[in-house]
Order: structure tokens, then C-alpha cells, then sequence
């Protein structure tokens, strides 16, 4: 079922309060929201109310000529524009405090591409499609894009900011809850854009550390890490069965030999795999010369393909 | 010379065969091409809304293959029914046709240019349509850059297709500015102009100054996928969000060119249908113009988490809250005018009070967007969707159901099937908020939009909302026929069926060619019920 | 009612109109009105302009470097020279004198070619020298700006799109012409030429406006 944030003053279908920011947009919201409802109750009531008293009773009804109540007029236009100035006023307010990140709070890369999200913390340590973040601490991400535009939005944090090439833009917020929120793209970028799926895991500040010290490969084996890697970077658009998504299911694959837009043969083997990681549209399969997949390069250690080309060697059909 | 003899023939028969309303200078034969043209484009649009709405019922690829082709059926949903339907779709269908007629004048400004319009809108579209040969546009109707300069497909001839629809707009624009000030008949000044044409006239000036700004920034996104000229280029020392302000510019604009329209027509319905003198008759025609006016400064609430500066933002969030206040106005003063009137519900005033009901929906939640820190959840949500569907369908499409009822007498001579029109009008109100409401609560818990696919956790009120869509297809289908079969055996309508004060109502039904039989001239306000 | 239905150069009118004279104030107006969306169009390249020129004043002031100021000149010259022809084809006609609006009308459209001429000369120049918009940006000399790519980009898009409408008045003036020499204009009626040169005016002003931000940059 959906979530419905009872927990708050009244039921304004907000999802659960995750972030610093939640209950202050949720108390606004809530705000504007009641002075609509009464607004709607006053107008359309109006409305009713005039359509069923004021029916016509015969053909040669006459009405009152009335054109103007300056007192109305008045009291009806600056009441709402005072209104207005105060939720405009209070909406700034917290903007600005969306804006103006603790100068002592975590920093995380992020960085958007058709169609994932990867973090990078600044002890070097990498996260493909989920990143890990201690509660009650403020974390500011510093965000891009490699291709065109993405935005980062964490609906139970109530923050968003588009990500754009050529440039950073940043978000910041302090988790208020453990747990695992979801991580939405949006903006508009092409076939991936609804999978473009992401989420933040927040934990315990004792936890974090633990995770951020802990190499997330340690003692397992090269198709063990390529298997994490996949779940991560390209689940978005591969499967593991023989499906026609985005791109190609991998099940069976290997060591056949792959047709090409172009008529020619390649053997799927460990050359292909990873030329199409860091180079993907130079040997495209047939059937996929509309798709496109942007590269890996810098994305991936090199251990992290050889895992992934390990990986795909052991998905039979 | 108002004889019978002259009675008998009006512009509907004056002359005959295709050819003859091809070649027509009479604004009013223009204003029915129009109004087939634009019903054949909501139809088109309107099947795509369907397929969309079939394709969200169900998590999953379910009605299309994949998201490739949903982001097709979305992009030219929204680029059919902005383009060819809602901006069209008032001016210059009952604009062209009764403007002329409420300033007691005998055609428009410039009958050729007119007609003009009318043919760059058929080119526009055509081109738009011949895109999908090339696999369509898959960049929604905005076109954001950089994914529609890389983007491979027909996208550069639904730019060039839009870019020639707006010279129709541009044109129609000039011309209804320049009928407003020098056809007026005698006596009619200004202020003893109908609201609906206070509304055209506002809106042919946003027509006139932010349509061609649209026009320089789909040159410039044809010049970037040609040429790669830069100017959205990151890599080449362009700005991606350079492009969203240019758009913008002329799409905040645009939205109320859509809307403006629709609120003169609500002020002739209801100051009919109660029977009563339009409460605030000056507030309401410089609410008209100064909306106009303040629209052009408020195009970043689109983009308050785009990378725009802060104080760009807050500029923007308050001078939208400045644009919401004479809207409210509005709304105030058509329900007083409705205080101690006498009121009578055929078909156009249920649409007029459809429209009170909706369009106040949809402006409350227009303000709720306009606050910025609400905006940063909201915004690219379905919860705008929603939002922007009540205003325009709410609104607009309200307004004109209840514009070609009220005025089908006049422009066809005939009656429509009241009981038929009435049916139609619950189907499309219920089905309208079937549909749209749910999309307020699935934005509020974070679905985006243009989505293809959903997390399960959405699909109990995405399929409410599909199932809405259907009600308001059968709502929109039943309508079809009562203006097909009014329009083919209709009973014979008086001059003036409801009474009405404005000059269109003294002429016949339909009007001869030159509008008038004898040049009207004006002694009063508009809506003298006394 | 009877001047509806004489040609114009009598005083006739449209039907909807009262007289001529208002016929020809609605024209005016109409055309003003459209004027102003061209203002908006060009506003939207010169915004464009601004913005560029404001973020990489090195790269506007090299690239102006390799256009010849001596060019634009004579191009502004022309331009003002033909707009001043246009206005006396406009006086001659006022004054029944067809033979001598005629000769005005084809000065301007000389005009006009000169512009044109000389614009595909320095737009050839450029060509060779690989000095293109953009990504197609392919000089061989020494550049010190990274991105002067961006800056022709913003040349070719305004002066390109100005001549485009030099082109569109060039055809306006010999359709004017045409019915110039078949008697059309004269003190009754010359709202086409009135139109058209205004048209021409525009245009002209708007070089007015580019030459001073592309050549003159230093």
C-alpha cells in the first residue's frame, strides 16, 4: 500500500519523514494545503450554494444590478495577496536552508549517467546504484552528469536537484531515520530514465565507519565482485536471462559468437566484454543499433571488469 | 434590408464546395476550419493519452514494447495537444469567429493572414506527423538539451514542425491585436467591450511578444543537432540550462495564452446563465492584461532546482505569487456574479461551473508550486501532471465545451441534443477527476513523471486513474456526436436563445457573410441586465 | 459603400473596412505589431550574445579580430543608403511619380545585392580558413581562446539569420516592382510600399545593432 504519513497533522499523503528537511516542507505543505481546502470549501461552496438558491423561478426573472463592493473587492484581493507574501516568505525560508550545507558535512561524489547513479566518498571508496550514509550527520552531495541531464531525488528526504553536465550542483541533507529510501531519476534522459533507480542506505554512525573501512570485494571471488558489480552498473539494461530489454540478456552467451549491426561476427569472449565496457558502441549486437550505452571508462577498475567478465562466464542459459 | 430573402442566406450556405472554404477570407468559415482541424488533433492526442494511461495500468510493458516507444506516445501527447490543440483551440476557433462579431465589426484585420495561419498550422502539423516516419521524438514536448540535441530520430522535424505552428500563432495574434483596436464598432470603447474579447486581446498580445522567442530557441536546437553550433554544449562552452530559460521565456507565457481565452469565455457564461450584470467588470478586463503582463517574469518557477541561482528562484516564487492574485479575482468575481442572479443549467453552464470547481483546484495547487521548498519535492512529479492537467483540461477544454455549446446555435443555426451534451458533461467532469486527482497523491509520495514504468508500491492509483481516462474518453466521444449530429440535423435555433446582451445575438443565426444586417452601434456596457 | 468595390489605386477598400485611410492606419499598425516579433526573435540571439560575451570576453574579442571592421562599414553604409532609397520610392509614389519609384525601388534592391555580395565574400573567407560554428570549428592557425568555436557560432546564427531577412525584403521589393511598374501606387494607395519599407527598415536597424557587437569588439 501507499505510504501515508499519519504521524504528522493530518493526512497530506506525504511519504514517511526520513530527512531534517521532511517535517519543515511537510508542515508547509500542510499549510498550504488546509488554506487550499478552506479556499476550494468557500469558492465552490459559494458556487453550490448561489446555483441552488438563486435557480430560476420564472422566464422574467430580474436580477439586482450589482457591478461592484468595493469593501469585497478589497478585502478578497488582499487577503490572498497577503497570504501569498507569507507562504512565498516561508517557502524561501526553507529553501535557503536547503541550500546552505553545514560547512562540516560529508561530502559524496555523485555521478549521473544514462542509467545509473555511482558515489564516490572521499576515502576513494565506490558504490555502484546504492550508497551508505550515517544517520543524523549531515551529508552534502556534490553531483554531474557524463551525458545529459539527470536529477537526484530522495522523495522521503523531500530534496532534489537536477545534475548537469559540465558542471557540479549539490544537495544536502541530515537522514533522520535508518533504513533504505528510494533514489529517483527525475529528469527526463532518454529509455533508462524510470529505471534509473537508486537508494540511500542510511545506518548507524558506527556501522558507517565500518562499511566505509571495509572493502566491499575483500575475500571474495572475481565472479563474486563481478556479480556485485552487475547488480550495481548494469541491471538497469542487461539481465540475466536471454530477455531483448534495453540491451541484451547474458544467459548462454558466452564463447558464442555475436552477430553486429554491421553483418559481422565477434566471439563474446573476454576482448568483446570489455571493449563493450569501456568502448560499448563500436561492437554493437544486431538488433540493438538504436540503443546506446554510455561507457565505463574511469568508472570501473580494472578488477572490478575482470570480475564482471568472470561473472558473465558463469551465466548459463 | 432584413427581409426575408436576405434571412435565407447566411455564411454557411453563401457558397458551396470544398474549394470555396479553402480559399476563404471570411473569418468565421476560417474559424470552423479550426474548429475541425483542432477536434481532428484532439482526437489524435487524446487515443495517445489512452495508450498511455493503458500502458500505466500495470507495472511492466504491458500496451507497447518498451520505454522507447511510451517515450514517443508521451512526447507527442504533449507536443499534439500544446501545439495544435490548446493554443489554437480558443483564439482561433471561437476567437476568430466571434471576436469580429462582439465589436460589431464585419471581419477581422487582415482576412488574408487569417487565412494564413490557418495553412501554417496544417504545414506545422504535417510535419510534426511526418516525423514519425523517422521514429518520432522521444524528448517530451519541452526538449531539454542535451538528450534532444543527441537524440536520433525525427526530433528535428517536430522543432521545425512546432516552429512553423507558431508562426500561426503569431499571425493570429497580430491580427486579433489590430482588429481589437481599429474595428470597434461605433460606441464601443474599451470598457463596453465583451470580457471574451478583453481575454482574446490579452492573450493575442502574449502571442505577439513571446511566441517569437520560441521561435529563435527551436532555430537554435535545429542549428545545435545540425550544426553543433554549442550554444547547450558544456564541451564547447555552452549552457544545457541556457536552452531551459529560452523555453521557458515563451512557455510561461504560453500557459496562459491557453488559459485567458478560457476565463473570457466563463465570464460570458455566467453572466448569461444568472442572468446578471458580470460582478467587477473592469477588475476582471485589467486582471486579464495584467496577468499578461506579469507572466513574462515568472519563467524560472519551471526551473527552481535546475541550477538556477538562489535569488533567481526567489525572484521568480515572488512574482508568481504577484500573477496569482488578479486569477483570484477572477475566480471571486465570477461566483459573485452568480449572487442574486437567475440561473439556468443547460449544458454551458455546467461546463462554466465544471470549470470554478476544477480550475480553483488547479490554481491552489499552482501555488503550492510557486513556494519553493514545496516545489523542490513536487517538482517533475506526477503531482504537476496533475496539477497542469486542471488547469488546462479543467480549465481551457472546459471553457471551449462550454464556448461550442453556448455559441452552437449561433455559429450553426441549430440546436444541439441538450440531454446528450448534459450526459457528456458528467462523464468527462467525474472521469477528469478520476483520473487527475490520484496523480496529486502519487506525485506527493514521489512517482516521477514521463516514467515508463513504476514501482509496484504506484500501481493501485495508477490503475484508478486509468480506469478515469476511459470515463473520459466515453465523455469526449459522446460529445463528438452531439456536435456532429447538431451540426448535421440539429432543430432550427432563434437568434438569441439565451437571452444574451452582446452584439453576436443581434444578428442572425447563422450570421449572413458581412455579420450584420444593419451596422450595430453601442450605447452601453456588455452585459446590461437589468 | 461604392468605394468598396473600386481597385485601390482609386480609393477603393476592403469591405470591412470604413475608408481607405482607415484601411491603410489598420496595415501600418498590423505591420508594426509584426515588427515587433522580429525584434523578439533577433532580442532572443542578441540575449544569446550577451550572455556568451559576458562569460568569455577573450574569445568575442579574438574572434573579431578576423572580421574586417572596413567590410561591415561599407555594409552599414549600403544599408543606410538603401533604406533612404526606400523612402523616397515612397515620396515618388505619394507623388504620382511611378517612373522614379520604380528607380528607387530597384536602388534598394541593388542595395541589397551589394549587402549580400559582400557577406558571401566574408563568409567565403572564413569558410576557407576553417573559422566555422561550433564542433565543425577547424582553423589551423594560433588560437588563444579554447572555445572560439563558440563565438562564430553566435556570428554565422545572427548575421545568418539577418540575411535571411535581407533576402525575404530583397524578394518583398520586386514583388514591389512588379506592381509598381503596373501602376499601382500612387497618392491614393502605397500601403504595400509603406509596409515593405518598414520591413526594410527593420532590418536595416537591426544591422545597425550587429555591427558594433561583431566587428567592433576590442
Amino acid at each position: 500500500m501507499f505510504w501515508v504519513n499519519k504521524a504528522h497533522a493530518g493526512n497530506t499523503f506525504m511519504p514517511p519523514q526520513a530527512s531534517n528537511f521532511a517535517e519543515s516542507v511537510d508542515t508547509l505543505y500542510g499549510f498550504l494545503y488546509y488554506a487550499s481546502l478552506i479556499s476550494c470549501i468557500l469558492v465552490i461552496g459559494g458556487l453550490i450554494y448561489f446555483a441552488v438558491k438563486y435557480k430560476r423561478k420564472t422566464a422574467t426573472d430580474k436580477t439586482a444590478y450589482i457591478a461592484h463592493n468595493a469593501l469585497l473587492e478589497f478585502l478578497w484581493s488582499f487577503i490572498p495577496f497577503v497570504v501569498f507574501l507569507v507562504v512565498f516568505a516561508w517557502g524561501w525560508k526553507v529553501f535557503y536552508d536547503m541550500r546552505n550545507a553545514p560547512k562540516d558535512a560529508l561530502e559524496v561524489h555523485v555521478v549521473g549517467q544514462k542509467w545509473n547513479w555511482n558515489f564516490i566518498y572521499k576515502s576513494g571508496r565506490k558504490s555502484g546504484g546504492e550508497f551508505t550514509v550515517p544517520v543524523n550527520t549531515p551529508v552534502k552531495l556534490i553531483m554531474s552528469s557524463r551525458d545529459v541531464l539527470h536529477s537526484f531525488f530522495v522523495p522521503s528526504f523531500r530534496v532534489k536537484q537536477d545534475v548537469v553536465p559540465g558542471r557540479y550542483t549539490s544537495l544536502w541533507f541530515t537522514a533522520t531515520k535508518e533504513g533504505d529510501f528510494n533514489v529517483f531519476c527525475t529528469e527526463y534522459c532518454g529509455t533508462g530514465h524510470s529505471t534509473m533507480l537508486a537508494k540511500v542506505k542510511v545506518v548507524s554512525k558506527a556501522e558507517y565507519e565500518n562499511w566505509l573501512e571495509n572493502d566491499p570485494y575483500k575475500g571474495l571471488s572475481l565472479a563474486e565482485v563481478g556479480q556485485k558489480v552487475y547488480a550495481g552498473a548494469c541491471i538497469a539494461c542487461h539481465n540475466t536471462t536471454d530477455v531483448k530489454k534495453i540491451g541484451p540478456g547474458f544467459a548462454g552467451l558466452w564463447g558464442t559468437d555475436r552477430k553486429l549491426t554491421d553483418g559481422s561476427a565477434v566471439k563474446f569472449d573476454e576482448a568483446y566484454v570489455k571493449e563493450s565496457i569501456v568502448n560499448p558502441n563500436a561492437k554493437k549486437a544486431e538488433g540493438y543499433e538504436n540503443a546506446v550505452m554510455t561507457s565505463f571508462q574511469g568508472q570501473l577498475s580494472e578488477d572490478e571488469i575482470t570480475g564482471v567478465i568472470e561473472y558473465l562466464k558463469t551465466l548459463k542459459k | 434590408m432584413s427581409s426575408a430573402a436576405d434571412r435565407s442566406k447566411n455564411y454557411l450556405n453563401e457558397e458551396s464546395g470544398l474549394w470555396s472554404w479553402l480559399t476563404t477570407l471570411d473569418h468565421k468559415r476560417i474559424g470552423i476550419m479550426y474548429m475541425i482541424t483542432v477536434m481532428f488533433f484532439f482526437l489524435i492526442g487524446g487515443v495517445f493519452a489512452l495508450l498511455i494511461r493503458a500502458e500505466l495500468f500495470s507495472v511492466g510493458p504491458t500496451v507497447v514494447e518498451g520505454a522507447a516507444q511510451y517515450n514517443q506516445l508521451m512526447t507527442f501527447h504533449g507536443a499534439i495537444m500544446v501545439f495544435m490543440v490548446i493554443i489554437p483551440g480558443i483564439p482561433a476557433f471561437l476567437g476568430n469567429f466571434f471576436l469580429p462579431l462582439q465589436i460589431g465589426a464585419k471581419d477581422v484585420a487582415f482576412p488574408k493572414v487569417n487565412l494564413m495561419s490557418w495553412y501554417c498550422l496544417i504545414i506545422g502539423a504535417a510535419i510534426s506527423f511526418y516525423s514519425l516516419f523517422f521514429n518520432g521524438a522521444d524528448t517530451g514536448w519541452t526538449f531539454y538539451t542535451p538528450y534532444s540535441i543527441e537524440t536520433d530520430n525525427g526530433t528535428i522535424l517536430l522543432v521545425l514542425g512546432a516552429f512553423v505552428m507558431g508562426f500561426s500563432s503569431i499571425l493570429t495574434g497580430v491580427n486579433f491585436v489590430a482588429t481589437t483596436h481599429r474595428l470597434r464598432a461605433p460606441g464601443m470603447g474599451f470598457f463596453q467591450m465583451p470580457l471574451f474579447v478583453w481575454g482574446l486581446y490579452s492573450t493575442a498580445i502574449l502571442q505577439v511578444v513571446a511566441t517569437p522567442v520560441l521561435g529563435i530557441t527551436l532555430l537554435l536546437l535545429a542549428a545545435e543537432k545540425t550544426m553543433g553550433i554549442g550554444f547547450f554544449d558544456p564541451a564547447l562552452g555552452g549552457d544545457p540550462v541556457l536552452f531551459q530559460h529560452f523555453f521557458w521565456f515563451y512557455s510561461h507565457p504560453a500557459v496562459y495564452i491557453m488559459i485567458l481565452p478560457a476565463m473570457g469565455i466563463i465570464s460570458e457564461l455566467i453572466t448569461t446563465f444568472s442572468r446578471k450584470v458580470i460582478f467587477g467588470y473592469k477588475a476582471i478586463a485589467f486582471s486579464s492584461v495584467g496577468i499578461a503582463a506579469v507572466s513574462f517574469f515568472v519563467w524560472g518557477h519551471h526551473m527552481f532546482v535546475s541550477g538556477q541561482s538562489q535569488l533567481a528562484g526567489v525572484i521568480f516564487s515572488f512574482l508568481t505569487m504577484l500573477v496569482g492574485v488578479p486569477t483570484a479575482i477572477k475566480t471571486f468575481n465570477w461566483v459573485a456574479t452568480m449572487y442574486k442572479g437567475s440561473i439556468q443549467f443547460q449544458s454551458p453552464m455546467l461546463y462554466a461551473m465544471g470549470f470554478l470547481f476544477l480550475f480553483t483546484i488547479g490554481g491552489v495547487t499552482g501555488v503550492m508550486l510557486a513556494v519553493m521548498a514545496v516545489d523542490v519535492h513536487f517538482h517533475d512529479t506526477y503531482f504537476v501532471v496533475a496539477h497542469f492537467h486542471y488547469v488546462m483540461v479543467g480549465g481551457t477544454l472546459m471553457a471551449i465545451m462550454g464556448g461550442i455549446y453556448y455559441w452552437f446555435p449561433k455559429m450553426f443555426g441549430k440546436m444541439y441534443n441538450e440531454f446528450m451534451a448534459q450526459l457528456s458533461f458528467l462523464f468527462i467532469f467525474v472521469g477528469f477527476n478520476v483520473t487527475f486527482f490520484p496523480q496529486f497523491i502519487l506525485g506527493a509520495q514521489g512517482m516521477p513523471r514521463r516514467y515508463f514504468d513504476y514501482l509496484p508500491a504506484f500501481e493501485p492509483l495508477n490503475r484508478v486513474s486509468t480506469v478515469g481516462s476511459w470515463l473520459i474518453g466515453i465523455g469526449f466521444l459522446i460529445g463528438l456526436y452531439v456536435i456532429v449530429s447538431g451540426m448535421l440535423k440539429g432543430k432550427k435555433a432563434p437568434d438569441n436563445p439565451w437571452g444574451a446582451k452582446t452584439l453576436e445575438w443581434q444578428t442572425s443565426s447563422p450570421p449572413p457573410h458581412t455579420n450584420f444586417h444593419e451596422q450595430p452601434v453601442v450605447t452601453g456596457g456588455p452585459y446590461e441586465y437589468r | 459603400m461604392s468605394t468598396v468595390n473600386k481597385p485601390r489605386s482609386e480609393g477603393g477598400h476592403a469591405f470591412h473596412f470604413d475608408n481607405a485611410e482607415h484601411e491603410f492606419e489598420t496595415s501600418k499598425f498590423g505591420i508594426w505589431l509584426f515588427l515587433c516579433t522580429e525584434v523578439l526573435m533577433f532580442g532572443g540571439l542578441f540575449v544569446a550574445y550577451f550572455l556568451f560575451e559576458h562569460k568569455f570576453p577573450e574569445t568575442f574579442i579574438e574572434g573579431a579580430t578576423y572580421l574586417d571592421w572596413k567590410f561591415g562599414a561599407v555594409n552599414t553604409a549600403v544599408l543606410l543608403l538603401s533604406s533612404f532609397t526606400m523612402v523616397l520610392s515612397i515620396y515618388y509614389a505619394q507623388n504620382n511619380k511611378t517612373k522614379q519609384c520604380v528607380n528607387m525601388l530597384f536602388i534598394t534592391l541593388g542595395c541589397g545585392f551589394i549587402f549580400m555580395g559582400i557577406k558571401y565574400l566574408e563568409y567565403m573567407h572564413k569558410i576557407e580558413l576553417g573559422l566555422l560554428p561550433g564542433e565543425m570549428f577547424s582553423f589551423t592557425g594560433e588560437v588563444g581562446a579554447s572555445n572560439l568555436g563558440l563565438y562564430f557560432s553566435t556570428y554565422y546564427m545572427m548575421t545568418g539569420l539577418h540575411g535571411s531577412h535581407v533576402l525575404v525584403g530583397m524578394g518583398l521589393i520586386v514583388w514591389c516592382i512588379v506592381r509598381a511598374r503596373r501602376g499601382e501606387y500612387n497618392s491614393k494607395y502605397f500601403t504595400t510600399l509603406e509596409c515593405v519599407g518598414l520591413f526594410w527598415h527593420l532590418v536595416d536597424l537591426i544591422w545597425i545593432y550587429l555591427f558594433p557587437l561583431l566587428y567592433l569588439v576590442d
